[in-house]
């Protein structure tokens, strides 16, 4: 990393962690003023994402200081943990069990290996290809015909999902600003920190003022909700634009578009937990459920962004 | 654990197990949910479903340390005194109550250890259905031995414990577990009522039991 770039990290963490202590603290501020033992369920709640988000920060903070290698592996992790929390609910038998075994122990592992090798004609129709060929090769031939496409289609759309998507994040890297400076790296704040921001003013935006819901039957997400997601992440990208080689309104809009793709991301996500039955994707993260119920628009936003990056700027 | 083992021993075996516990939770990401009791040191008799070798391993990793240290699997001594790995593991790491499952050339009855175990204060884990079950079945017909122990002991909590999704982590026969996420379920305590007969209640402690299974349609099958 190059001087400059190390001090534009630096700085733009510092930011982040000034707002998170200033949330912090106005929720402390309110909690300190309820009466004795009385507690607000909405402040205890929001206090414990927040504390949430100082881990997630911190944790994203060192790997990105630590540079390129450890954001990819700290993404391969993810994707592990990700996956993990989707093939659970997914069907399964016992033909299958090689096929999953090479998903998380194989495929995912040299997903990321691509990425960092920077191989992009192999990683970006690794899954969506080769994979897609093989695996339902490898469960028919253990000879189970028992929901056999049920089976190999949700394997493959975890795969996709919680792999091949989510590991557009860390192939941001290997994009080459056009001044030759390595501010990929920063690249990748500015795409973390407008799809969080989206889904933040989203939630507490569409709580308070959303009224007509826009899949009633699958989410609560409302249009105003969204608008003002999408609204705020686009007016926090163009603050950004010095970090990125988009421009003021080029940010804006490449922000707009990772957020609105993020939100209706979720409710992707949203329509797949109902549909079977569960609230939360698991219970690692305090406050946010799963991995999966953190990073859904992340997951949804990340290919488009990355493309979107290429085709405007490449 | 018997004083006759050397401190040195007794470390490693409390290393292993912390080793034991930390890749269960790495791998599964295991988590307990207490439905129907606390997770407090009281003596209490865990029978749960079992599916694979992995089944006991899980529900020591979840129990809290303070309780771990006393409380004892049931295991079949055929399997735990195969090798001498498995002789430290099951004996020394989980502290298991090894018991002779073959009544033909076995010397001590496996209900009268269990007793002594309880009788010494520990809680135990058993497997009431004596085998790992590979059926699609959810359980298979329980042995009679948790009638038993809960007829000579009626005060001691049975606690029925499910165990979600091993048998898609580790399908007998396969060797590489599957990392998904296990749940193990404690639901309310039962009790051998007066009078209730074996059959009665081999049916309402398999009832209980199987009522933590997941809904999910999915798992059904």
């Amino acid at each position: 990393m190059t001087e400059q770039t190390t001090l534009d990290v630096i700085l733009l963490m510092l930011a982040i962690f000034g707002l998170l202590a200033l949330l912090t603290i106005v929720a402390e501020l309110i909690r300190i003023r309820l009466p004795l033992g009385q507690t607000d369920p909405v402040i205890e709640a929001f206090l414990m994402r927040i504390h949430t988000w100082w881990g997630l920060a911190i944790i994203l903070s060192i790997a990105i200081l630590s540079g390129a290698f450890m954001v990819t592996l700290l993404f391969a992790f993810v994707s592990f943990a990700a996956l993990r929390e989707f093939l659970t609910f997914t069907a399964k038998r016992r033909a299958d069990h090689l096929s999953l075994v090479l998903g998380f122990f194989v495929i995912l592992p040299l997903q990321y290996l691509f990425v960092w090798l920077d191989w992009m004609g192999l990683f970006t129709v690794f899954i969506p290809v080769y994979v897609f060929l093989l695996l339902p090769i490898l469960s028919a031939v253990r000879g189970d015909p028992d929901q056999f496409l049920v089976r190999v289609a949700e394997t493959q759309w975890g795969l996709m999902i919680c792999v091949y998507c989510l590991s557009h994040v860390p192939a941001l890297l290997t994009y080459e600003v056009p001044d030759g400076a390595d501010r990929s790296l920063l690249l990748i704040i500015f795409f973390a920190m407008v799809v969080q921001l989206a889904d933040f003013v989203e939630y507490y935006a569409g709580r308070s003022f959303g009224r007509r819901k826009i899949a009633p039957a699958i989410s609560p997400k409302t249009v105003i909700g969204v608008v003002a997601g999408v609204a705020a992440s686009a007016l926090i990208g163009a603050l950004l634009s010095w970090i990125t080689p988009f421009g003021i309104l080029g940010a804006a809009a490449m922000a707009a578009l990772a957020s609105v793709t993020g939100i209706l991301g979720s409710i992707v996500f949203a329509a797949i937990k109902r549909d079977r039955g569960v609230k939360d994707w698991s219970h690692l993260i305090p406050g946010h459920g799963g991995f999966l119920d953190q990073l859904d628009s992340v997951i949804f936003a990340a290919p488009v962004f990355y493309h979107a990056t290429h085709l405007g700027w490449g | 654990m018997p004083a006759d083992r050397s401190l040195l021993r007794q470390l490693a075996a409390r290393a292993v197990g912390h080793f034991l516990a930390l890749t269960a939770r790495l791998i599964t990401a295991v988590r307990a949910e207490w439905r129907g009791i606390e997770p407090v040191a009281k003596q209490r008799i865990y029978f749960a479903n079992h599916v694979s070798n992995a089944d006991m391993p899980m529900i020591w990793t979840v129990l809290p340390s303070s309780m771990r240290r006393n409380t004892r699997p049931v295991a079949a001594a055929d399997y735990w005194l195969k090798n001498r790995l498995r002789a430290f593991v099951g004996p020394e790491v989980f502290n298991c109550v090894l018991i002779d499952r073959r009544p033909e050339t076995r010397t001590n009855d496996p209900l009268k250890k269990i007793i002594e175990a309880l009788d010494e204060g520990s809680s135990l884990i058993i497997f009431p259905e004596g085998n790992r079950n590979t059926t699609d079945e959810p359980l298979l017909p329980f042995r009679a031995g948790l009638y038993n122990i809960g007829r000579q002991r009626p005060d001691i909590d049975l606690v029925p414990t499910w165990l979600a999704n091993l048998n898609k982590i580790m399908p007998k026969g396969e060797v590489i577990p599957l990392p998904l996420i296990c749940t193990v379920t404690f639901g309310s305590p039962i009790h051998v009522e007066e009078g209730e007969d074996k059959e009665a209640f081999l049916k309402r402690a398999a009832e209980a039991l199987v009522a933590l299974a997941p809904k999910d349609r999915r798992s059904e099958k």
